[in-house]
């Protein structure tokens, strides 16, 4: 995802459309806008896209059944749900349809399952089924024998979203849509005539670069929302960010649990959980804790005993010491409750706020709906005949079989250098991840894995930075972990140069 | 020679570190005279490589070498002797064709995706450090946190500073030594802070790492969080009780950008886990018999793989010894079965090997579960030794001789350490 450069050109043809945020709920929106002859930018404060929220979503895709019927979200999620297998194959990313489980242990949760079938049925939800003791012992025996049944939901699934993210903006990049990163917006004016000035901030502006101008604005800041929306007035609603720690197990444990996990849910929250990932880890979490910092998000010793307390309920053989990665994220929840998608007080500004569960579920369809309400706000969608809906995905050697490593070995002889010995990642791939836009540490781990498994880059992190070195241009230590100021290490003084060396007066050798 | 592989070997050594080249060397030793060795890195020697310091080979040599030092004279032995070592390739996977030959599948950058066949496979991939994740410290998830290993490499070998200011978290000998390497290339070191009431070093470490250099040891004390958004801020140090659980009441903030790991050694077993060999829970290893054969017949283990060793003297010992009856294997020698199951008792962590024969010599490895000073080392009931100390830092070795074997019966052989007039336990 190279910077544009290109701004504005003279102030009258200005941008149709700026989206503020690239996570998962502004990529998707681009690359929506993206089908059509627009103008568009997308501003993003981190270094890449899908950074905050996005990166530590626990990537679900919801069924349905568990959102109260009759809000935005309940049937945005739905209609997202569906969305999810053209996605795929046009992106590239990971997602399986592992269906989900929701257990009770009771007889009183047993009643609220029956109450939450029937209402996902009615909202669309296909092929829910109660299961008895018996079968769900059978179908996952790891879990706990406490348990008394279970409501199924066969379209659920689980995906990455980070790889989401990266595919719907380089599809939108692909298709014209312009990408600024660590553009972090400070101010936005009404523009005389129409229109917004949006005047942004961070390392990725160039100096004496002008503002973006557009007709339409589009405040998908996550956790920010609220405050971006205040720039211009637009803020009827607040934003209350609600930490969720999640606990990465080893891949040892893959095929203890095959499906999605929940408890019976609560007002809330859905509750603690367990995930067999896309990449045959199992994560459990999150928490749900409301907090003020929009930026703080550590993990604690509650946390984590909270989280194994859970889901040792639900499948008693979790063991915290598998852990290998913990991280926490921030739910961007809206002071209304549900979503807050469509225009504002201030005419050409939309909010897309308060996208929290199931908000990663809900996103393509949040895209379509808010490309309707631009069309009905006045800008003109006129469709691209020229529009590119696909991306390569990405090459994902460790998942290959032996005939097909060994093709891609013949093809291209990086495929049989190894980075990553945890994931069995590639120079090819880093390589391929490059090309894709990244151009941090994370965003190669993100984009490949490489640095995700049990020693958690002990053995990828220098060869990763070597590769970015080279392929972004700059010497080894202005690599980063993922933007301005996470630097990784420093130059030493070269020999005879250093303060010690000054000190006792070495001798520098010409030779 | 370097960088050749054919099709054909009698013996494969799965990694180039200090384990797989002695294995080599043993191997030849056997008899056998076409030996592979597998290494991931452009270059042999493993670990040794960026372990500039010296006090290696006191015991193998008699000498005191640094790490390059001592990994050369084995890559010299091998290249002398026609080792063929085959770098930057990894080992993916291992078959067994009907004939009985080992099929091990190497992925190499010139060699694409090719089967090697041979009689006898070596594993000697060596160990990996625990990670933040292992222990779960809670906190923030900035740059700045390393394992000490990789602030080793990347001081060492890629010629970069991991920081300004470093806390040192576990007292591990690698995170000692980069006290100390640090401190000489000016970063300050703010202090090593140990969850045990004991350093998990040797004392040699503590005292020419640390308290040459005036670098604080803070036992019984650990990192309780981690701060900063982009980059390390600080830490949150705080002591702890006799369980291991922290005292938040009496907790200081140590400010630092960077925060070394050293925390533990895990073999590092991927492979031996996908072949489906028995592992040892405790070790986290494969179990051995007496002539250091895994589970699975043809397959050997030496050196940190097998279990973490903290010489490399006793890894290269144990890892001749495993490439000799590799060799004996390829040449298709068989030694008698073990008989005698060997168990750890009071205060043994762990004995390898797991199981002995009657006929021979035997080298057993264990750990102290905790110190004792000064202790009985006693053998069933063949053998008694007296020991000045024993710490779990420091592995025990042992010798038993065939004339004790000679006339015992029984299929249990129990290790214990017992203190001395019951003095001497913490």
């Amino acid at each position: 995802m190279r910077p544009a450069t290109d701004t504005g050109r003279d102030g009258v043809d200005m941008y149709d459309v700026a989206i503020l945020g690239g996570g998962v709920v502004g990529c998707a929106i681009a690359r929506e806008l993206s089908r059509y002859h627009l103008r568009c930018v997308l501003l993003e404060r981190f270094a890449e896209v899908g950074f905050g929220t996005t990166k530590t979503n626990s990537g679900i895709i919801h069924a349905g059944q568990q959102t109260m019927p009759g809000t935005l979200k309940g049937l945005l999620e739905v209609r997202g749900n569906a969305m999810f297998d053209r996605l795929q194959r046009e992106l590239g990313f990971g997602f399986r349809r592992c269906g989900e489980l929701v257990v009770a242990s009771n007889d009183e949760e047993l009643a609220s399952l029956a109450k939450m079938k029937a209402d996902g049925e009615a909202k669309g939800v296909p092929g829910l089924e109660m299961w008895d003791a018996a079968r769900l012992r059978r179908e996952e025996p790891n879990l706990s024998h406490h348990l008394t049944g279970a409501l199924f939901a066969p379209s659920a699934g689980v995906i990455n979203p980070y790889e989401f993210a990266f595919a719907l903006a380089e599809c939108a990049l692909r298709n014209g849509v312009e990408v600024r990163l660590e553009h972090e917006v400070a101010a936005i004016a009404p523009r005389p005539g129409g229109g917004f000035v949006i005047t942004s901030t961070g390392p990725g502006v160039p100096a004496g670069a002008p503002p973006v101008e557009a007709r339409f604005v589009v405040n998908a800041a996550g956790v920010h929302a609220d405050q971006v929306a205040a720039l211009v007035g637009a803020d009827d609603f607040s934003i209350r960010p609600r930490r969720g720690e999640e606990y990465m197990l080893d891949r040892r444990l893959e095929g203890i649990v095959t499906r999605l996990i929940f408890p019976v849910p609560t007002p809330a929250s859905k509750g603690i959980l367990i995930i067999p990932t896309y990449d045959g880890t199992i994560m459990v979490g999150p928490t749900a804790h409301d907090q003020d910092d929009r930026f703080d998000v550590p993990t604690t010793v509650e946390g984590s005993e909270e989280v194994f307390a859970a889901v040792r309920r639900l499948c008693p053989s979790l063991d915290p010491r598998a852990t290998i990665a913990e991280f926490a994220g921030l739910r961007a929840v809206s002071s209304s409750g549900d979503f807050i998608i469509g225009p504002s007080r201030v005419p050409g500004f939309f909010n897309v706020a308060g996208i929290q569960s199931p908000g990663l579920t809900a996103s393509p369809a949040i895209a379509v709906h808010v490309t309707e309400l631009l069309g009905r706000a006045g800008l003109p969608l006129v469709a691209r005949d020229d529009f590119e809906p696909s991306v390569a995905p990405p090459a994902r050697f460790a998942q290959r079989t032996h005939e097909e490593r060994q093709a891609l070995v013949a093809a291209q002889p990086l495929f049989g250098r190894l980075v990553c010995r945890c994931e069995l990642v590639t120079e090819a791939e880093v390589h391929e991840a490059v090309d894709h836009g990244a151009r941090t540490l994370d965003g190669v781990k993100f984009r490949t894995r490489a640095g995700m498994g049990r020693c958690q880059g002990g053995f990828c992190t220098s060869r990763v930075m070597r590769i970015l070195a080279d392929r972004l241009g700059v010497p080894f230590h202005e690599v980063t972990k993922r933007g301005a100021g996470s630097w990784m290490v420093l130059p030493m003084e070269p020999a005879g140069e250093g303060p010690e060396a000054r000190k006792e007066g070495a001798p520098c050798s010409d030779a | 020679m370097f960088g050749r592989m054919n099709r054909r070997y009698d013996v494969v050594v799965v990694g180039g570190g200090p384990a797989g080249l002695a294995a080599a060397l043993g191997a030849l030793d056997s008899g056998v005279s076409r030996v592979l060795v597998v290494e991931r890195e452009p270059e042999a020697g493993g670990i040794l490589r960026q372990c500039i310091h010296a006090g290696f080979g006191l015991h193998h040599f008699r000498e005191e070498l640094t790490g390059p030092e001592y990994a050369e004279r084995f890559v010299l032995q091998a290249m002398d002797r026609d080792v063929d070592v085959v770098p930057h390739a990894y080992v993916t996977g291992l078959a067994v064709d009907s004939s009985g030959h080992r099929l091990v599948r190497v992925l190499s950058e010139r060699g694409g995706l090719s089967t090697v066949e041979c009689r006898a496979v070596v594993l000697a991939m060596g160990c990996r450090e625990r990670t933040r994740g292992a222990v779960r410290i809670p906190g923030t998830r900035p740059a700045g946190i390393f394992t000490a290993g990789l602030a080793q490499k990347l001081v060492n070998l890629d010629g970069y500073l991991p920081g300004r200011r470093a806390v040192i978290l576990g007292s591990g000998d690698i995170g000692l030594i980069m006290a100390r390497r640090l401190m000489l290339e000016g970063v300050s070191v703010a202090g090593v802070y140990e969850l045990m009431p004991y350093s998990n070093g040797l004392t040699r470490n503590v005292v020419q790492c640390l308290d040459d250099f005036g670098i604080p040891l803070h036992l019984s004390t650990t990192v309780t969080r981690i701060h900063g958004r982009d980059r390390v801020e600080a830490v949150t140090v705080a002591p702890v009780d006799e369980t291991g659980r922290p005292d938040p009441e009496k907790s200081w903030d140590v400010p630092c950008d960077t925060l070394l790991l050293s925390i533990g050694l895990i073999p590092e077993n991927e492979l031996s886990e996908s072949l489906g060999l028995a592992l040892d829970v405790v070790t986290g290893g494969p179990k051995v018999d007496s002539t250091l054969a895994t589970s699975l017949p043809g397959v050997f283990a030496c050196g940190n793989v097998l279990h973490v060793h903290d010489l490399v003297d006793f890894v290269t010992e144990e890892a001749l010894r495993a490439g000799r009856f590799a060799g004996e294997h390829a040449r298709q020698l068989r030694r008698p079965r073990d008989t005698i199951q060997l168990v750890p008792g009071a205060n043994v962590r762990y004995c390898l090997p797991h199981t002995l024969s009657t006929d021979r010599s035997h080298t057993i490895y264990m750990r102290a579960k905790t110190r004792l000073a000064p202790c009985v080392l006693r053998v069933g009931n063949l053998l008694e030794k007296r020991l000045r100390f024993v710490v779990p830092a420091e592995m025990i070795h042992l010798t038993i001789q065939p004339e004790l074997l000679e006339r015992f019966y029984e299929d249990r052989l129990q290790i214990d350490l017992v203190p001395v007039d019951g003095k001497g336990a913490p």
